[in-house]
């Protein structure tokens, strides 16, 4: 699905990404996890495309093209969903016309018909009972005066909507209450199939209860430095990120 | 907005030039250039006016000769060369037209161009259209059905000819001959314009709609409307505006003059699509209006505005709460780009007790443009417990555009409460980057944030209005970004 190798990258000089592996096959599901600052989000934004970050090395297939030469927005229309850390608000824009334009614009690009407004509205209900999304806020303005976890609920109802080949979390579990975690993952795992993949970032082993992962990998300074099955992610939350950083530095020597 | 489809939207982008630049062969009737009291005696008589008429204008034209050109805008131009305008042109016609059928078939496609098909919009809205081409009214429907509820729309030479006592009564009532440069110049030269009468206790059972469009290089167009609800009636008015591309500068001085009676209510909407002028700044449309209207008891004038076009546009729409318990309101989108001008808000004047006014401003700035509001709250001495609240932002796009708001608020009455909020924002490389990570493509994505910061006022519009505004907000802004 997707095959990211030797990834480079670096924000107004400084180096964030150093030589970064990763290979997802389709019907599997990776957690990234890693101590704060170690470059899981902009992992996430380079793949989504966002401009502020420049490769300086490395390359990344997705879905057999070149990612890296894609825009933004036809990253998105081949397929690759990104569910924002911090969900930007749209004031204004209520969340059925934001996704009805976004899926029209998606299928066009596919040469798909636009959907109607009958299926529209279908999908809609069918998609917000899975994440149990309030119905309200799915004609409010997009995440404008949603709390912290309607944000976050609110990602992967429009996930649900735009059915992504490669989904991509970053820490959409934090902040959500632990009902709201429970369905935030049965969303998630609906939407499992041979065809689709996941990176889930996280910092905690508890989604993963939910998510079964089939790996785990850890994101030290910009490399994953450690990979695993979801073992891994126990062993993590019981140790915390110093036996890997040791074992690091005595292999540097 | 249910109708408004994304493959509409898409077509509109496609089309990068300014899509109603065109004009029509009609052959126009029209007078030389320049202006003094027999030109103005030769309109009037052309116009078959009666004497009172030419004595309005003769004497509007002595006060204009005595008058400067206003020069506190935040605007710059080089001034109109009054005496090179032609101020009269009418499309020859041998005869006026009995039915729709009778209407020159070039007139109909100038009309379907701009996309209002008068057989579309008689058969689907219910709107009646009474279409100015330059500076005379050629077609006028739904008379019958509105004069069987005494409601009268028609042409201002026409009401000054059929409906001289109203005319007489309460034309220059609001905006006096005097009142500016602009508006004087206007009551010395106007050649048509629209008229609305609704009776006591009349609700107008449908939108009135006016498109004008100036048509003859060269032509001023000086545009005339009064629209009077009686006690307790009410109307909604609809003024669109589309303008041929041209090269030379165009003035446009119109005057419109609102008069709410006790407990009567007007909505008046415009749709401002004049030619902005190219990517470089040459050329477009001067738009100079004055609009004003005043409440009686226990009335409500609203004036909503989508502003997109003109080269320079200077407008205040305003609202003298003159009767107890009357309301005011003002809602406003002007956007300009490229080498656009915009110098535009309100006046809301309270002198009646318990008047309440509200004030919602949506600026957005795009290229190299200078967007400013400006806008006066007066409270008078009598004024007792009067209300505003006003809003007023700014949307930047870019960095080389500028936003100004000018407030003033003159109080004379402590009772009085006035709110006023504003904002300024740029358009975030965050917003537009979660949009495009949706799928969204950038013209798209700005599209939706601009409408979605509009929504207020396009709230405001009828529903036909509020799905062309939209797209009009989108063609203006295209290429803005990026
Ligand atoms: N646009 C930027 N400009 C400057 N520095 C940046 C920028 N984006 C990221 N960084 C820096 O890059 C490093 C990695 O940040 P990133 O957000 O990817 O970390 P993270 O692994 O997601 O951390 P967290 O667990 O706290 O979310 C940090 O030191 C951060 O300050
Ligand atoms: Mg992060």
């Amino acid at each position: 699905m997707i095959n990211i190798v030797n990834l480079h990258a670096e924000v107004e000089e400084k180096k964030i990404l150093k030589g970064l592996n990763l290979n997802v096959k389709a019907g599997e599901i990776h957690a990234i996890m890693g101590p704060n600052g170690s470059g899981k989000s902009t992992l996430a934004s380079i793949l989504a495309g966002k401009e502020d970050y420049t490769v300086t090395a490395g390359n990344v297939e997705f879905d057999g093209k070149d990612l890296l030469e894609l825009s933004t927005e036809d990253r998105a229309r081949q397929g690759l969903f990104l569910a924002f850390q911090y969900p930007i608000e749209i004031p204004g824009v209520s969340n059925v016309n934001f996704l009805k334009s976004a899926l029209n614009e998606i299928r066009e690009y596919r040469g798909e018909e636009q959907i109607s407004a009958k299926d529209f509205l279908a999908l809609v209900k069918e998609k917000s009972a899975l994440v149990e999304l309030d119905s309200k806020l799915a004609s409010r303005s997009v995440n404008e005066g949603f709390s912290g976890g309607e944000k976050k609920r609110n990602e992967i109802f429009q996930m649900a909507m735009l059915n992504p080949k490669l989904a991509i979390l970053d820490e959409t579990d934090s902040g959500l209450d632990i009902d709201a975690l429970r369905i935030v993952a049965n969303g998630v795992n609906k939407l499992r199939s041979p065809k689709n993949a996941a990176i889930i970032i996280t910092h905690y082993q508890r989604l993963l209860d939910y998510i079964i992962p089939d790996f785990v990998h850890v994101l030290y300074d910009g490399r994953i430095v450690k990979s695993g099955g979801k073992e891994l992610a126990l062993e993590l939350e019981e140790k915390g990120y110093d036996w890997i950083k040791e074992e690091l530095a005595s292999n540097a020597e | 907005m249910s109708n408004y489809t994304e493959t509409d939207l898409e077509k509109d982008l496609q089309d990068q030039e300014y899509k109603y630049g065109f004009v029509t062969n009609i052959e126009s009737d029209k007078i030389p250039v320049g202006l003094n009291e027999d030109i103005i005696r030769l309109i009037s008589s052309k116009k078959e006016e009666p004497n009172w008429m030419l004595d309005y204008r003769l004497k509007a034209f002595a006060v204009w000769q005595t008058m400067t050109e206003p020069e506190w805008g935040h605007v710059h131009y080089e001034k109109p060369k009054f005496d090179e305008i032609a101020y009269y042109s009418a499309p020859k016609q041998s005869k006026k037209y009995e039915s729709w059928e009778d209407v020159d078939p070039e007139m109909k496609a100038t009309m379907k161009k701009l996309g209002i098909s008068m057989e579309e919009q008689m058969r689907l809205t219910g709107v009646a259209v009474d279409f100015v081409m330059d500076s005379v009214s050629v077609a006028t429907s739904f008379k019958s059905k509105l004069s069987e509820l005494g409601i009268i729309f028609c042409s201002f030479s026409e009401a000054v000819k059929e409906h001289p006592e109203l005319v007489q009564k309460y034309m220059g009532t609001v905006i006096p001959t005097s009142d500016n440069f602009y508006a004087a110049l206007n009551s010395a030269v106007f050649t048509d314009g629209s008229f609305c009468y609704i009776p006591k206790g009349v609700r107008c059972p449908m939108e009135l709609s006016t498109y004008f469009r100036i048509n003859e290089g060269g032509t001023g167009q000086f545009e005339r409307t009064l629209v009077i609800a009686d006690e307790g009636a009410y109307v909604s008015y609809l003024e669109g505006c589309t303008a041929p591309q041209r090269d030379e500068n165009q003035l446009h001085a119109a005057v419109v003059e609102l008069i709410a009676l006790e407990n009567a209510e007007i909505k008046y909407s415009t749709v401002q699509n004049w030619y902005p002028g190219d990517k470089n700044g040459l050329g477009g449309i001067y738009n100079f209006v004055t609009k004003r209207g005043i409440c009686e008891r226990k009335s409500k004038i609203s004036w909503t505005q989508v502003e997109t076009g003109s080269a320079v546009t200077w407008k205040y729409p305003s609202c003298i709460l003159k009767g107890d318990y009357s309301i005011g309101e003002f809602y406003s989108v002007a956007v300009t780009n490229n080498y656009q001008q915009a110098d535009t808000g309100t006046k809301m004047i309270h002198l009646g007790k318990n008047t309440k006014s509200t004030i919602i401003s949506k600026g957005i700035s795009a290229g190299k443009s200078q967007n400013s509001y400006r806008g006066l709250v007066q409270i008078h001495k009598n004024a007792k417990n009067a209300r505003n609240f006003s809003q007023c932002d700014s949307l930047l796009m870019g960095d080389t555009c500028g936003a100004h708001t000018f407030p003033y608020i003159e109080c004379k009455n402590p009772s009085a409460k006035i709110e006023h909020e504003a904002t300024t924002s740029k358009i975030g490389e965050d917003q537009l980057f979660y949009c495009k990570q949706r799928g969204l493509s950038e013209e798209k994505a700005i599209s939706l944030i601009v409408n979605g910061y509009c929504k207020e006022v396009l709230n405001q519009l009828p529903m036909e209005f509020a799905v062309e505004a939209q797209k009009l907000l989108a063609i203006s802004l295209e290429g803005s970004v990026g």
